[in-house]
């Protein structure tokens, strides 16, 4: 079976504009909602306390405020988790008392309400670490990309680097802002699915880069233009295979990998999907907005020749 | 000919799968419930474990079998029934310095164990426990330093008779005031001489001060003390409490992880592992009457009991807490009400025979002491709040000398049990506190296992038809390839003896969808040299040639994400990036060594005319 049974010949270059006007809606959509709606920070970087509880029969909500408004728990937020037998109370670090033991009492007063209860999971933050964990996730981030635009320029060439990197901002920028519209609560899962996704985006950014600088350094007598829509081309159905295969898992993760990994899983398809198309329209749009010429990838033929004989 | 690969390849892949099935295989046999029995000061032996047997046997409670390994033995059970009720039978026919925890041990054959293979160990978010972040508070630790200081230098100048008008500690110097400034310079020149790691400044603004502090290696090796003795501790609080395979590891240079596994009473995990009481004796020191003398004065400071009732105490310490050598919750004899029997060491013991001796009819009181710590939010801002609460617990007259073993009374049975255990497991140095918490209860726990197994099983499979489907022979091999790699990442995750967390399998995942990626690049290149005209031998070989460096700078990038994820990741994100980045490793080798072995062995060194992909 072939997705593309002969050898495709898509004018992409030519849909430049149109796919450039689509990312930048994307983008500074995105950039809005993130500025005006921000991400809905979970306790990982805000700090505060998350209390998951099992119920045997489906819990009642309304009684279940009632019962922590009635102990001054009134800021407290609860929803059902997965099911409606779960419950997930998550409240802000409070003022004024010991931080430590909140969640203790939390659960006594639920218990109060309904003995049948098993407690699922507790996690407390302290406000402290909470701006610890937002600090060295943005760093993460910063250090990623950073890393990357280093050994993308180191292996190929500024020009691509520079692609690549515009592509992975594009990605993360897009991730971050679906995150904002869609308000799924930001946590340190979701951040570490963000640099799965800067990885994997690049991962895809590269082939396509790789292509377009073999096609540059075989081909003759034909444009820019041309050559990159040769390679994309080249490269097209290797590229929606994997995002297939990866979104296929994926999606096995979203849908049978229980609640906590949600967000996580989440993050990665949008990821994915993003990626697949920013490898596609952005990178080499990049390279065609920086005269990208056969020039730019000479330099390092000879080392390249060398390697290629050594492979098995 | 081409498409033959060397014989030593193929014997490097049989070894990678034969010692990858080996060294994966430990992880399905399980757990047995079981019993771990340790000793508080010496190892276990035949002795201990025949008096079990025992025991158990006359409850007919049946053992699967003893075991004794560096000290500790290790009794599994078929079921939780009877391992909950070997763990009551146990404790109760073990004298209290036995330590019974429970736990699950892994049941790998004898024959496994033997090459070294052992299962994964699973993380808290998979089997269910509580993990604690706690911070040092190190301004206590220094400030206790001070005080310490101060009462030594009192003590010091005095002996060396010089002349001082007051020594009064601050948060991290004391300030030592002198009539003279020739009496000063005397004292620093001494001083400099008989402690070690002080700084002298010389203060003359309204009258003659010596500013002494510590140097900043003398901070630094006392932070870094204060936090060995705490998580010196923090071990014995912990084994106090009977957990089975702790983690206590220091974090940074102020913090301490602690990882209870199966601990589900957190409330009391935090109030064990948190507090800092200890006790003090002294005589008492006059009347409430004479209070308002007495403070002027300066010399007893002024506690209050229990009941509120105010006690005079004398300035002298008689014993601390850090005295006692062992402490054991029971019943006072004579009034039924709880009680700690007590045991000091030998510089206790001296001090409180001298005291009792000269003071028969006299009255001691008790002093409980809890330092605590907490942060606090107010109006927007984060502060910490220091607490001391000293209490008088017990006043009792001193009917006749004693020194060694003794009895305090005052408290209710759950605090005596409480102060009992604080007091054999050994002071913190200093105050510490939670500052984050995730608990993960067992019910959770199994839930997290099986729906994580589910998805990479099910996006396995996925994967698996999706290749058949498209690839045909090629798709099989892949598959094969894929199949292997997930057996080397569960060998090598076995090997590492890593912790397996949801997070981690969450990167088995994804590892699964991207492995293809490289059998994708190869297999579409060898398409294309097909449609180029080239002959079925000539493609594939020019297919795995030509896609290898594509591969290689794919993986690398992906690589150096997983790299910067560990490098910042905490503790569950630094599972992803493990699994991940192990993942990213084997997959190239599989995919691009493993299949290209059997392609060879199906297409090398013979006349085709047509590859089936």
């Amino acid at each position: 079976m072939q997705i593309f049974s002969k050898q495709l010949d898509i004018d992409f270059m030519s849909m430049r504009k149109a796919s450039l006007m689509l990312s930048l809606l994307l983008v500074i959509g995105s950039i809005i909602s993130l500025s005006t709606r921000g991400l809905n920070l979970g306790i990982d970087f805000t700090g505060g306390y998350l209390i998951e509880v099992g119920y045997k029969q489906s819990a009642d909500l309304g009684a279940i405020r009632d019962t922590l408004k009635a102990s001054d728990f009134g800021d407290a937020q609860v929803q059902h988790f997965g099911t409606s037998k779960d419950v997930l109370v998550r409240l802000a670090p409070r003022e004024n008392s010991n931080q430590a033991t909140i969640s203790d009492s939390i659960f006594k007063i639920l218990q109060q309400q309904s003995t049948d209860i098993t407690m699922r999971r507790v996690e407390f933050v302290g406000p402290q670490i909470g701006e610890e964990l937002r600090e060295q996730g943005g760093m993460a981030m910063l250090i990623a990309l950073f890393g990357i635009l280093i050994y993308v320029s180191f292996r190929f060439q500024l020009k691509s680097a520079a692609g690549a990197i515009f592509a992975l901002i594009h990605d993360v920028i897009v991730t971050l802002g679906v995150f904002s519209v869609v308000q799924m609560s930001f946590d340190l899962s979701v951040l570490a699915a963000i640099l799965a996704v800067i990885g994997y985006s690049l991962n895809d950014t590269v082939v396509v880069l790789d292509r377009i600088r073999e096609s540059f350094r075989g081909i003759r007598k034909k444009t820019p233009h041309e050559i990159i829509n040769i390679s994309i081309n080249a490269t097209l159905s290797r590229t929606m295979i994997t995002s297939l295969t990866t979104l296929l898992v994926l999606l096995a993760l979203f849908y049978f990998g229980g609640e906590i990994i949600h967000g996580f899983a989440f993050a990665l398809i949008i990821g994915v999907l993003i990626g697949t198309y920013s490898s596609v329209y952005i990178a080499s749009s990049s390279l065609m907005a920086m005269n990208i010429t056969k020039q730019d990838f000479l330099e390092s033929i000879k080392e390249e020749d060398k390697e290629l004989e050594e492979m098995p | 000919m081409i498409n033959q690969y060397p014989l030593w390849k193929y014997l490097l892949l049989i070894v990678a799968v034969v010692l990858g099935s080996l060294y994966s295989l430990p992880n399905i046999y399980g757990e047995d419930p079981s019993v771990q029995v340790s000793h508080r000061i010496t190892s276990v032996d035949k002795d201990t474990q025949s008096k079990i047997e025992v025991a158990l046997s006359i409850k007919d409670v049946k053992a699967m079998s003893y075991e004794i390994d560096q000290g500790r033995m290790l009794i599994r059970f078929k079921s939780e029934d009877d391992q909950l009720k070997a763990a009551d039978i146990i404790k109760s026919t073990l004298n209290r310095e036995h330590i019974v925890a429970l736990n699950l041990a892994p049941a790998t054959p004898d024959w496994l164990s033997d090459l070294g293979a052992q299962p994964m160990y699973l993380g808290l978010d998979l089997r269910g426990g509580v993990h604690f972040l706690m911070e040092v508070d190190m301004e206590s630790a220094i400030k206790r330093q001070i005080n310490d200081l101060t009462s030594e230098t009192k003590a010091f100048l005095r002996g060396e008779k010089i002349r001082y008008l007051g020594v009064k500690p601050s948060q991290a110097s004391m300030q030592v005031k002198f009539k003279t400034a020739a009496d000063r310079e005397r004292a620093e020149k001494l001083m400099s001489k008989e402690f070690e790691g002080l700084q002298f400044e010389d203060i003359d603004e309204g009258g003659v001060f010596l500013l002494v502090s510590m140097t900043e290696q003398a901070i630094r090796d006392e932070e870094k003390a204060a936090l060995q003795q705490n998580i010196t501790t923090l071990r014995n609080r912990v084994n106090e409490l009977g957990v089975a395979e702790p983690v206590i590891q220091q974090q940074g240079t102020n913090r301490i992880v602690v990882q209870l596994p199966g601990v589900q009473d957190t409330a009391r995990a935090k109030e064990i592992l948190g507090k800092t009481a200890t006790l003090e004796f002294r005589l008492t020191d006059g009347t409430y009457s004479d209070w308002q003398q007495a403070e002027q004065n300066g010399h007893p400071r002024l506690y209050h009991e229990r009941n509120g009732d105010p006690v005079l105490l004398n300035r002298k310490i008689i014993v601390t807490g850090d005295m006692i050598n062992d402490a054991a919750s029971t019943i006072d004899q004579q009034s039924g009400s709880p009680a700690v029997s007590v045991r000091l060491d030998s510089k206790g013991a001296k001090r409180m025979g001298d005291t009792t001796r000269d003071h028969i009819g006299d009255p001691m009181a008790v002093v409980f002491i809890e330092n605590k710590i907490e942060t606090k939010i107010v109006d927007g801002k984060t502060i910490k709040v220091r607490r001391k609460i000293e209490e008088v617990i017990n006043i009792a007259t001193i009917r006749g000398a004693f020194s060694k073993s003794f009895q305090i009374t005052g408290l209710d049975s759950s605090e005596a049990r409480d102060l009992a255990l604080l007091l054999r497991a050994g002071a913190l140095r200093a105050p510490v506190e939670i500052i984050e918490e995730r608990t993960v209860g067992p019910s959770l726990g199994q839930d997290n296992i099986d729906k994580g197994f589910n998805s990479i099983v099910l996006g396995f499979i996925a994967v698996l038809i999706f290749m058949l489907v498209y690839y045909k022979v090629f798709g099989i091999v892949a598959n094969i390839a894929l199949t292997v790699n997930l057996v080397l990442i569960f060998a090598i995750l076995s090997m590492m003896q890593a912790t397996l967390t949801l997070p981690g399998i969450a990167g088995i995942v994804l590892t699964v969808g991207m492995a293809v990626d490289a059998n994708v690049l190869i297999f579409e290149r060898i398409r294309e040299e097909i449609r180029n005209g080239n002959s079925p031998q000539a493609s594939i070989h020019a297919g795995y040639a030509k896609a290898l460096s594509t591969i290689t700078d794919a993986n690398i990038t992906t690589l150096l994400a997983a790299i910067v994820l560990f490098s910042f990741g905490t503790g569950p994100i630094k599972g992803f990036a493990i699994t991940l980045s192990i993942g990213i490793l084997t997959s190239m080798f599989t995919a691009i060594m493993g299949t290209r072995a059997v392609v060879n062995l199906i297409y090398g060194s013979r006349n085709i005319s047509k590859l089936s992909i």
